[in-house]
């Protein structure tokens, strides 16, 4: 018969544990999974990025329904083990017995609540699980928290409450914060940071008591006096491991539940992993030595020998901004060495601390790009005597590596950790890839490396491609350019998600490397800010090609082009001799009907473009944005105007259509057409957005594409009614507009995101329609309007040269 | 030394450029976002695209054609076998200064 195996706790530890039973021996065990919490395993560490809302809860699952049926785990969610009778092998539960032949405890650790006066009012919460994350998160701008605790925790939870507009005060006893991980060098510039983020910081200051109104938390007293009113006052002081069942059951205790070096409790059938464990006098409050302990638990049920070591750990901080990196043992000493580094004005700060010719210690705080090779220096124990001198400067100056990231990644040795949380080795990770792992996603998968809290994203990545060469591209994590290290997508996510309302905001806070961005990041920037934020930012015209700075485009003689809108491709006599006449008044060369249902007035020379303007203006005629990131045409056809098959009103649509939509500025460039039956003469099928009229109403169709790429559309939704298409396609170019990555077209766009995800969003869920549509409207509120006019009346000079040095030698 | 006056440093936008008329074609006069002020031939040693209607940033400016960047100290194009000619200016109280010996130099050359 099959052992049963008993867990106690679904926490980071016993997930790991139950992956590596099920991946060696699927059917070795029975396995009943108990948990406290009212769900299975997620990554705790994760907690953090979803209260900044830089993740989602969805997104920090590990392990969800369909692992635990596919390896037959039987879940007891939300219930509590009560009891163990270790005589009779049987635990105990809220809803009945479960007997064991193995028992593993997985209890990890409870949060330290200090008994202030007042701890136990409504609204004194701790930090470590979704319950507190959703408490922290259903906060907003009008509320005030503060945060006892100035460690990795309450920084994490202040700087995620903060970027959700938060008003945070962080109360630490001590003179720095993260004392225990950091120096004071590196401490002030972290507190530096935070206050930058708005966070107010009080250190060496004590709490008092907790004062409260009506059963709820009102404020904190210092003990000098201050009161600090709050809504909410979290605790993170620490952690104390989760110890009193198996006390309670007679395992032998200390601080945590003591186990030998194959995780084996005083008991030989019943083992412990994780926070609640104690080895060899240590308890534990990072994940990577729990994992090790999870590997190990794992062998030791499988009858595998093993052993668990302790080993140096590194802390990071996950706070987008404040990049800080700590290991090993940084105290002063005799026969201790510091070499600092410091760059006041980049804010970076490195200090290492040699003993024996050893590195023993590093906190840097500003600039840890290197901070995996100095950990591996500091775990290999190598003799560091001959490049004392350069060493703070890093493996770019050891002559083995060189400036860029991919030789020095190339020049770590093969046992050099890439992945902290998992300990997961350079060798690992290339043998996986040698092996037929070619991705990102094939890695993290069979090695584990940077699936934990992803810091280690790039490194993993970089290793793809030393160990690939072109055979690897990085198109899904590749930066924007050179200026930054984020893609597109993280970008949009933490403009979002920090509302960084300004470009500086974004160069500043997304630690961008070049002054003010390139040709290549600086328009898409200016886009994302502008989508997200259309009242509170302004759009920069300096941070837009040519055409879109200058409302027309530009032409390899640097003359440029004139496109009036002609509305769902109508025109008329005053139009078309306003035209005529504006062609011979500026000289313009060629005079062409476009694609686009159109007339394009090429070759006008710079300086002319605020007066053509104007004449075309007075004639009724605006722009045709032939230029701009934004909506280009609606093509029509004439419909049942005119024609004997037409069926609906193709042409009023799309001049409705074009009316609502001309002005908007989108990632690319949007096209449109209506057909007024499936004979389809306004090539609808093949647009951005395409709509054919048919008896019953309007097919709308999205994400077809025409250029360098051909595709049909594909339908987005068939509706009766005029107002039901314009509000659809409103719906689909807003959303398109707040998720897309700039110059993605919709097509490419849609690829990625998948048309089911489209059509829950505007097709099934009515009110996200109508908030896409209101957010669309609230946009258009300030650019649905013609640029020409505008630079015509209050910008022509600036078309003009600034000097013209001919005059004036011939004055 | 011959220093023109070619109008005040806001006449050209922050992170912007605008072209100056010389008897030897168009010379483009940048302004960085640090308010530092260069100038250099408007026209691409590539295709002849219009440096002045260029993205400026940094201290350097994208060509609005296809993409080459010089760096507007040196003049140099970035990873391209190219080059612009940079001229001296200066900003004294607000106003831009350009040398004229220099513009009429490089006639000659
Ligand atoms: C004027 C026009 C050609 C014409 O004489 O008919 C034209 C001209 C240009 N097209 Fe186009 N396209 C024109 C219709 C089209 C069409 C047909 C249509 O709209 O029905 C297409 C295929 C549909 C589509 O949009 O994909 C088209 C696909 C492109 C593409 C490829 C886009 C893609 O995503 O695959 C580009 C390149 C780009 O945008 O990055 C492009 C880019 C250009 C640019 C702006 C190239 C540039 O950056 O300088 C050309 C400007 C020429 C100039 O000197 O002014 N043009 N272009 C048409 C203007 C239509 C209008 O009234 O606004
Ligand atoms: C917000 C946050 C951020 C963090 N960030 C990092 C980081 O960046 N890096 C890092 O290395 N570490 C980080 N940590 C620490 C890390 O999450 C913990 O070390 C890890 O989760 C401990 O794992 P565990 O399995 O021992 O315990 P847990 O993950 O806590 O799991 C224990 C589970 O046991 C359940 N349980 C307890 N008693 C019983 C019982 N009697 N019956 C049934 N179920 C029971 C509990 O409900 C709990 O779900 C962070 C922690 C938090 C809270
Ligand atoms: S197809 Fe478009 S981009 Fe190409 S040459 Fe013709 S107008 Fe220019
Ligand atoms: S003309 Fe300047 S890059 Fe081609």
């Amino acid at each position: 018969m099959t052992k049963r195996l008993v867990i106690i706790g679904a926490g980071m530890a016993s997930g790991r544990m139950i992956e590596q039973l099920v991946e060696t021996d699927a059917d070795a065990y029975d396995i009943t999974l108990f948990n406290a919490e009212p769900r299975g395993n997620y990554n705790r560490i994760m907690l953090s990025p979803v209260l900044s809302g830089e993740k989602t809860y969805e997104e920090i699952v590990t392990h969800d329904d369909a692992f635990y049926a596919e390896h037959k785990v039987t879940c007891r969610f939300g219930e509590k083990v009560l009891r163990i009778d270790r005589e009779m092998k049987v635990v105990e539960a809220e809803n009945g017995h479960v007997p064991y032949d193995k028992l593993v405890f997985a209890t990890g650790s409870n949060p330290f609540m200090i008994p202030l006066p007042g701890h136990d009012l409504e609204g004194v919460i701790a930090y470590r699980d979704l319950e507190d994350t959703e408490r922290m998160m259903a906060l907003g701008d009008a509320h005030r928290v503060v945060v006892i605790g100035g460690g990795l925790l309450g920084l994490e939870a202040a700087a995620g409450m903060a970027a959700r507009g938060v008003d945070v005060t962080v109360v630490h006893i001590m003179g720095h914060l993260m004392e225990r991980q950091l120096d004071e060098a590196a401490g002030y510039l972290l507190k530096k940071s935070l206050q930058a983020k708005d966070i107010t910081v009080l250190t060496s200051a004590n709490s008092k008591e907790i004062l409260g109104e009506n059963g709820h938390v009102r404020a904190l007293r210092l003990d000098d006096g201050t009161e600090l009113p709050c809504d909410l006052l979290v605790m993170a002081v620490g952690i104390r491991p989760s110890v009193a069942l198996g006390q309670d059951s007679g395992l032998a205790v200390g601080r945590g539940i003591h186990v030998d070096d194959q995780m084996i409790t005083s008991d030989a059938n019943v083992l412990a992993v994780g926070e609640c464990v104690e080895h060899d006098g240590a308890v534990f409050g990072l994940v990577a030595p729990l994992y090790d302990q999870a590997k190990v638990a794992a062998q030791t049920l499988l009858g595998q020998s093993a052993a668990f070591k302790q080993k140096t750990l590194s802390t990071k901080l996950k706070v987008t901004g404040c990049d800080l990196f700590s290991a090993g043992d940084f105290a002063d000493g005799e026969g201790r060495e510091d070499i600092v580094f410091r760059d006041p004005s980049r804010g970076v700060y490195k200090r290492l601390v040699i003993e024996n010719d050893r590195l023993i210690g590093a906190v840097m705080y500003g600039d840890t790009a290197d901070s995996n090779w100095f950990f591996g220096l500091i775990q290999s124990g190598d003799d560091i005597s001959e490049m004392r001198e350069t060493l703070i400067f890093g493996p770019a100056y050891q002559g083995e590596g060189a400036a860029d990231p991919l030789s020095a990644v190339a020049a770590l040795p093969p046992e050099a950790e890439i992945c902290g949380c998992n300990g997961i080795c350079k060798s690992t990770i290339t043998t996986a890839i040698e092996g037929g792992a070619t991705d990102l996603g094939a890695v993290k998968a069979q090695t584990k490396a940077s699936a934990s809290c992803g810091t280690c994203t790039g490194l993993v990545e970089q290793l793809l491609q030393v160990t690939l060469g072109d055979d690897f591209q990085m198109p899904s994590a590749q930066p924007i350019c050179g200026c930054c290290d984020l893609t597109h997508e993280d970008v949009r996510r933490l403009i979002k998600s920090q509302e960084l309302k300004s470009q500086e905001a974004v160069w500043q806070e997304l630690g961008w490397k070049t002054r003010n961005g390139c040709h290549v990041c600086r328009p898409a920037v200016n886009f994302y800010l502008l989508a997200d934020w259309p009242l509170e930012y302004q759009d920069d015209p300096q941070s837009r090609f040519v055409n879109e700075r200058k409302h027309a485009n530009i032409q390899k003689d640097g003359t440029f082009s004139v496109v009036p809108r002609m509305w769902g491709g109508i025109t008329n006599p005053t139009e078309l001799r306003a035209i005529a006449d504006a062609a011979e008044k500026y000289d313009v060369p060629t005079v062409k009907v476009t694609g686009g249902q159109r007339i394009d007035l090429l070759g006008v020379k710079g300086e002319d473009l605020p007066f053509i303007w104007a004449d075309l203006n007075k004639a009724g005629l605006v722009s045709g944005h032939a230029y701009s990131k934004g909506l280009r045409t609606v093509k029509t056809c004439v419909g049942t105007d005119h024609c004997r098959f037409g069926t609906q009103d193709s042409t009023g649509l799309g001049i409705k259509l074009e009316e609502v939509l001309w002005g908007s500025w989108t990632p690319h460039k949007v096209k449109l057409a209506v057909s007024g039956c499936p004979r389809n003469c306004a090539e609808a099928t093949c647009k951005d957005v395409g709509i054919v009229c048919v008896d019953s109403g309007y097919q709308v169709g999205v994400a077809g594409a025409a250029g360098m790429d051909v595709k049909e559309t594909e339908r987005l939704a068939d509706v009766p009614t005029e107002q039901e298409a314009i509000d659809l396609t409103v719906a689909f170019i807003q959303l398109y507009r707040e998720n897309a990555k700039y110059l993605d077209r919709p097509y490419k766009w849609v690829a990625k995101v998948g048309l089911e995800w489209v059509k829950e969003r505007v097709v099934a869920d009515l009110e996200e329609r109508a908030r896409l549509i209101a957010a669309f409207e609230l946009s258009q509120s300030i650019y649905r309007k013609d640029p020409w006019a505008e630079h015509a009346a209050t910008k022509a000079e600036s078309y003009q040269p600034l000097a013209d040095l001919n005059l004036e030698a011939a004055e | 030394m011959n220093w023109i006056d070619i109008g005040h440093i806001n006449d050209i936008p922050l992170r912007g450029a605008r072209k100056l008329k010389t008897a030897l074609g168009c010379v483009a006069v940048f302004r960085t976002d640090a308010d530092e002020v260069f100038a250099a031939t408007d026209s691409c040693p590539h295709k002849g695209g219009p440096l002045s209607e260029g993205i400026v940033h940094g201290q350097s400016v994208t060509c609005p054609l296809h993409n080459w960047v010089f760096d507007l100290n040196t003049g140099q194009a970035q990873g391209e076998d190219g080059s612009i000619t940079t001229f001296p200016v200066r900003v004294e109280n607000g106003r831009i200064l350009i040398d004229g010996a220099q513009l009429a130099g490089r006639s000659a050359a």
